[in-house]
């Protein structure tokens, strides 16, 4: 299955929320996508006085865990994730590599006290995986703010952005495929 | 900015640096890591950052000395400083801002805080650059769009430069000393796709062969005496752009081979640098010699020269082109009046004559001088003979105007002007009464020059 993309919950993540981002996935970039039995959550990556968890911890655990079989593999936390150097991330990708994940605590309306949008999270997140997902076919941020490539240093930048890629970045995600899949094949 | 921005981080925790430069990585940047002051010194002598992100507290070296060394003498980096603290030395911070930092963060940051303070420092320099470029540009006054010149053979030139522009090919450029070359050259960059990036030229006859060698590639700091600092070459500076070299025959054999490596390959070093630099630069050339006789002299390499000459374009004498002379004049006219904030002022018609039958050994260049010359010691509503530097006798060819009352108009006009409009003096001289001579004037409409 040169082409699919294995989507996984780090820890408690609703299932629906897994396969609509499968669907989103499947649709905008034409990959398969498969969802694989969920893990635990990442404890390991837990910093306390932070009370976060290190997202750069939580990929090389994602690394490892792997299918031989994927392009991609992008995992789903519920947990509040950061890097050392920055107060948080809503996400994390190797660029150019095989694995990203995505934190759903940011997606949330309760984290900015607001009520509760079932529909809003799912976007959020399309949006959020989408980005990760291109880091790992190596694009870097878009200039243009309704590109999901934009940088999302806020939620209302992901708020703006649309769920899909610019013309060029779709165009580059496009190429950056096809080697991948060349390599994959090789 | 055109080229994606580079930025140094320097932190002694591996966890800092590492996930400062996945992020910066995120954005597209070159990302360099340091991890010690020392190290970053290092760095920053070897290649030139746009942004060095410095965490003030580190082992040996702490961030205030590493800034004051970046910025002084020794390194006298061009970055801008962005210093990493974290809450209880932020008044060591604000002290790193007084010695030349550009602003600090404190760790973690938010991830809008980094991105504002790096894209603020970004948008500053390529305003800076942009700044640098334009005034680049309005000193040299970009005169394309004022190639003047309707004959047959500079409409041939107009169709070539709209040929060639568009492409990327090296072009030619030969003519005499002042006819225009540089236009030409100015005109080629003008329309083609790199127009709005640099347009570099470089006079190479003027400068002694180690000056060009450097100015064209640039050097490192310590490179030779007297290089207390790393200064991009012209090469660098027209990047994405186009570089002229004007008067190509006048170089150097060696500068020649550096040259021509640099054609081929397109990347080069600075003097004393190990670092190749890659360039994306169109090379335009010209000379006023002879350059087949220059290699036939061995003066002149063959391959630079089949290299150069990719397109040629040969820029006529003016004394081949005469019927552009009227053109061109008024063209001259048109601009000097506006620079020297004069009302606008005509040609007289034995004035232009005369600019028709001169030889113009200095072409273009020279007839601009002459005209500016007439506009600022002329006091006529009109340019005159007496305004230009050369005279009718001096041609050897004294020219009359065919009409016999117009001969007479001229002559009574130069008569009243060489005598002051002393109307009695100069009805003596042309031997008729005054009375005569006041019936000619009102006839001939001739009026007294304020």
């Amino acid at each position: 299955m040169p082409k699919c993309v294995t989507i996984c919950g780090v820890g408690s993540v609703d299932k629906n929320l897994l396969e609509y981002l499968a669907e989103c996935i499947a649709a905008r970039c034409g990959l398969t996508c498969k969802i694989s039995s969920r893990m635990e959550s990442p404890e390991y990556a837990y910093n306390e006085t932070r009370d976060q968890y290190n997202s750069k911890m939580i990929l090389k655990h994602l690394l490892r865990q792997c299918p031989n079989d994927t392009l991609r593999f992008i995992g789903v936390t519920p947990v509040d994730l950061y890097v050392p150097i920055l107060e948080f991330v809503f996400g994390l990708a190797q660029i150019e590599g095989q694995c990203s994940i995505i934190s759903l605590h940011r997606l949330y309306p309760k984290f900015y006290d607001q009520p509760p949008n079932p529909d809003l999270v799912l976007v959020r997140l399309a949006k959020t995986a989408l980005h990760e997902l291109g880091h790992t076919f190596g694009i870097t941020h878009c200039r243009d703010r309704r590109c999901v490539m934009y940088s999302s240093t806020r939620i209302e930048h992901t708020d703006f952005k649309q769920p899909d890629f610019c013309l060029t970045c779709f165009e580059l995600f496009r190429w950056h495929l096809e080697k991948a899949i060349d390599q994959q094949s090789s | 900015m055109t080229k994606k921005a580079r930025i140094l981080v320097v932190d002694d925790e591996a966890p800092m640096r590492e996930s400062l430069k996945d992020w910066l990585m995120e954005e597209g940047y070159e990302v360099g890591l340091a991890t010690s002051g020392q190290e970053a010194i290092a760095m920053a002598r070897k290649k030139s950052w746009d942004v060095i992100l410095l965490d003030l507290k580190m082992p040996g070296m702490d961030g205030v000395e590493t800034l004051q060394r970046l910025k002084g003498k020794e390194v006298n980096t061009e970055a801008e400083i962005l210093m990493m603290t974290a809450y209880a030395t932020v008044d060591t911070a604000v002290q790193a801002m007084k010695e030349g930092a550009f602003d600090y963060l404190v760790k973690p940051f938010s991830p809008d805080e980094i991105e504002m303070q790096i894209k603020k420092i970004v948008a500053h320099r390529e305003l800076v650059l942009e700044n640098i470029l334009l005034r680049q540009k309005l000193e040299e006054r970009s005169d394309y769009d004022e190639i003047v010149g309707k004959s047959d053979v500079m409409q041939k030139i107009y169709d070539l430069i709209s040929q060639v522009a568009p492409t990327d090919s090296t072009v030619l450029i030969t003519g005499e000393s002042g006819t225009g070359k540089e236009l030409i050259a100015q005109a080629i960059h003008g329309n083609s796709q790199r127009c709005y990036m640099p347009f570099i030229a470089v006079s190479c006859g003027a400068l002694p062969d180690s000056l060009l060698e450097s100015e064209l590639f640039g050097y490192e700091k310590g490179a030779f005496t007297g290089a207390d600092y790393t200064k991009k070459g012209r090469f660098e500076l027209a990047d994405k752009g186009t570089l002229f070299l004007d008067e190509i025959g006048d170089i150097s054999l060696k500068t020649q081979v550096d040259l021509l490596r640099v054609l081929q390959q397109k990347e080069f070093r600075r003097l004393g640098g190990q670092e190749e630099i890659k360039v994306d630069v169109r090379v335009l050339a010209a000379t006023n010699q002879n350059l087949k006789k220059a290699i036939s002299e061995k003066r002149f390499r063959e391959d630079l020269f089949y290299r150069l000459n990719v397109i040629s374009i040969h820029v006529p004498p003016l004394r081949e082109r005469k019927e552009d002379i009227p053109l061109l004049t008024k063209a001259f006219i048109r601009r000097y009046c506006l620079e020297l904030n004069k009302e606008p002022v005509q040609i007289a018609s034995s004035a232009m004559q005369l600019l028709m039958d001169y030889n113009w050994p200095g072409n273009v260049r020279e007839l601009e001088n002459v005209i500016e010359r007439a506009l600022v010691i002329g006091r006529g509503i009109e340019i005159v003979t007496d305004d230009l530097p050369f005279s009718r006798k001096e041609l050897g060819t004294e020219s009359f105007p065919k009409s016999l009352k117009l001969m007479e108009k001229m002559h009574i006009k130069k008569i009243l002007e060489e005598l002051d409009w002393n109307i009695s003096k100069a009805a003596r001289v042309l031997e008729i009464d005054r009375q005569t001579l006041y019936n000619k004037i009102e006839k001939y409409h001739i009026e007294k020059e304020s």
